[in-house]
């Protein structure tokens, strides 16, 4: 029973500290977002509302709250209601199984900083990232208009054909590492920097991060919400706080897509050349912490980056690049990844 | 390899090359271009901290001026009024009383000289009306109030003070 009761406060003060450390990231990403939107045009970004613009968060979140909450006339409001949290929620939920740091050792109880190392946890992640366009769709149908149902079925159509790509990604490294649990993979890359999977999936990384792109909708694969041919899609019609958790979900699940990129290929909070010291106190939990977060700041900026880069693809290319030019490609990589794991015996062979 | 074949394609002039056609070293260095970018420093003008120096033949805000003797250049003629292509000033012309004649130049003189900033589209035709050289225009161009009949400015306002500054740095 004691040992229940610890359980429940170790997962539950790790939970809360976790979640506070992603809130506050993803609403400074909105920040974030503008400000290096900015400087990549040339221009300072938000800088008005407190010192370099840091309360134009909580301006913007003034906002969303004060903003009139209008609902259209013959929109279907339960499923119009729903769907935003849903969309938000789904995003969430990838929290639960990425490994923000290592273990560490508080009173003499091992804490481990992720809170759940399921021994499927990209499965998990596939399947739960994929809950996310339910919310998308949803919305764009209960709106009662055709720009937001075109959104959604874009949305809907971009993810299933991008998944399969993704999924073909993961298979490979799976092959490699032998292990569908994040924290092993995470294990398996510690060690010198050529231990990280992105130097020997090189491929495999391409194809995961384009799917990335695709999967959480961002730009060269925003169609969903291509404003110059259906306005904003799915969102068309959501104002004031519902169309605040879209968005703040979409900020959610670029960053938590950061932070899969960041474990999967990146060695997540490994730091490279440095082993886990045998008693690993708070102070190595909370340096892997802020390893696996400047990991993951990188690949948000890689976002960014990208978006002012690249302009938008057309629908009829995004489905060719995914189904003509990514999934033979991945199964390829399945290929030619297995054979030389049957050749040299790889870690999956036993 | 084989020979790629041409491409039926009437918007394509050439076959694209394998770098081309895997279009990773031109998100390369488009990427590269963004990131030069990044580093460049904003060319933003913080406007209300920092102004642009504008030319001292800057359109802005009109004067009426004064001679060297201190009289009134301005006669009443109406001509800025009947050249203003978007009916902004709005003149009553009237004779001076005999204590005052030493402030004009003339007879005539406006009563009254208003011009609506509102309506006012800055093209100087008031200027090049003027035969008497009293109406010209400065390089104020900062005209924010909170209601609209505070931009209507009146002869008071528009006209130089006799030996101060000039009013439009006020």
């Amino acid at each position: 029973m004691n040992e229940i009761g610890a359980f429940i406060i170790e997962k539950s003060a790790v939970g809360v500290f976790v979640f506070i450390v992603l809130l506050t990231i993803v609403a400074y990403a909105t920040l974030g977002e503008r400000k290096i939107a900015g400087f990549f045009q040339d221009r300072h970004g938000p800088n008005r509302a407190g010192p370099w613009g840091l309360l134009q968060v909580v301006a913007d979140g003034v906002k969303f709250f004060m903003k009139e909450e209008f609902n259209p006339d013959r929109a279907n409001k339960v499923l119009f209601i729903i769907a935003p949290t849903f969309t938000f929620m789904a995003a969430g939920f990838l929290m639960a199984v990425i490994p923000f740091g290592d273990r560490m050792i508080i009173g003499g109880r091992e804490v481990l900083l992720q809170l759940a190392d399921i021994n499927i946890g990209i499965l998990y992640i596939l399947a739960i990232g994929s809950l996310g366009v339910y919310g998308i769709i949803t919305g764009g149908w209960a709106s009662n208009n055709k720009y937001s149902l075109m959104g959604g079925l874009r949305s809907s159509s971009q993810m299933i054909s991008y998944e399969i790509a993704m999924g073909l990604a993961i298979v490979a490294l799976i092959l490699d590492h032998g292990s569908f649990s994040l924290r092993d993979i995470v294990l398996n890359q510690t060690g010198p920097i050529w231990n990280w999977s992105v130097f020997t999936h090189p491929i495999g990384f391409l194809i995961f991060l384009v799917a990335t792109f695709a999967e959480a909708s961002r730009v060269p694969f925003d169609l969903p919400e291509a404003e110059n041919e259906i306005v904003a899609g799915y969102h068309t019609e959501y104002s004031a706080m519902k169309f605040g958790l879209f968005m703040f979900g979409e900020y959610v699940h670029m960053t938590l897509a950061s932070g899969l990129i960041a474990t999967l290929y990146f060695g997540g909070w490994s730091i490279p050349f440095v082993a886990t010291p045998a008693e690993p106190g708070i102070f190595w939990g909370l340096l892997t912490f802020g390893v696996f977060w400047a990991k993951t700041l990188f690949f948000m900026f890689v976002f960014m980056w990208v978006r002012w880069t690249l302009p938008r693809f057309r629908y009829d290319q995004l489905m060719n690049l995914g189904w003509k030019r990514l999934i033979p490609l991945g199964l390829l990589n399945i290929f030619v990844m297995a054979l030389i794991l049957l050749w040299t015996g790889g870690a999956g062979m036993d | 390899m084989a020979k790629v074949p041409l491409q039926n394609d009437p918007f394509r002039k050439y076959n694209l090359t394998l770098a081309e056609r895997l279009y990773f070293p031109a998100i390369a260095k488009g990427m590269g271009v963004t990131l030069s970018h990044f580093f460049a420093k904003p060319v933003t003008v913080q406007y209300p901290e920092e102004k642009v120096e504008i030319s001292h033949r800057w359109r802005g805000r009109h004067v009426l001026k004064r001679d060297e003797f201190g009289r009134e250049r301005c006669v009443g003629c109406q001509m800025c009024e009947l050249a203003c292509p978007a009916d902004a000033i709005t003149i009553q012309a009237g004779e001076v009383p005999p204590e005052r004649r030493h402030l004009h130049t003339t007879e005539r003189y406006s009563v009254t000289y208003e011009i609506d900033m509102l309506r006012c589209i800055f093209c100087g035709m008031c200027e090049e009306a003027c035969p008497e050289a009293a109406i010209f225009m400065t390089p104020f161009y900062e005209f924010t109030e909170d209601s609209r009949d505070k931009l209507i400015y009146t002869k008071e306002m528009l006209t130089e003070k006799i030996g101060g500054p000039i009013f439009y740095k006020d």
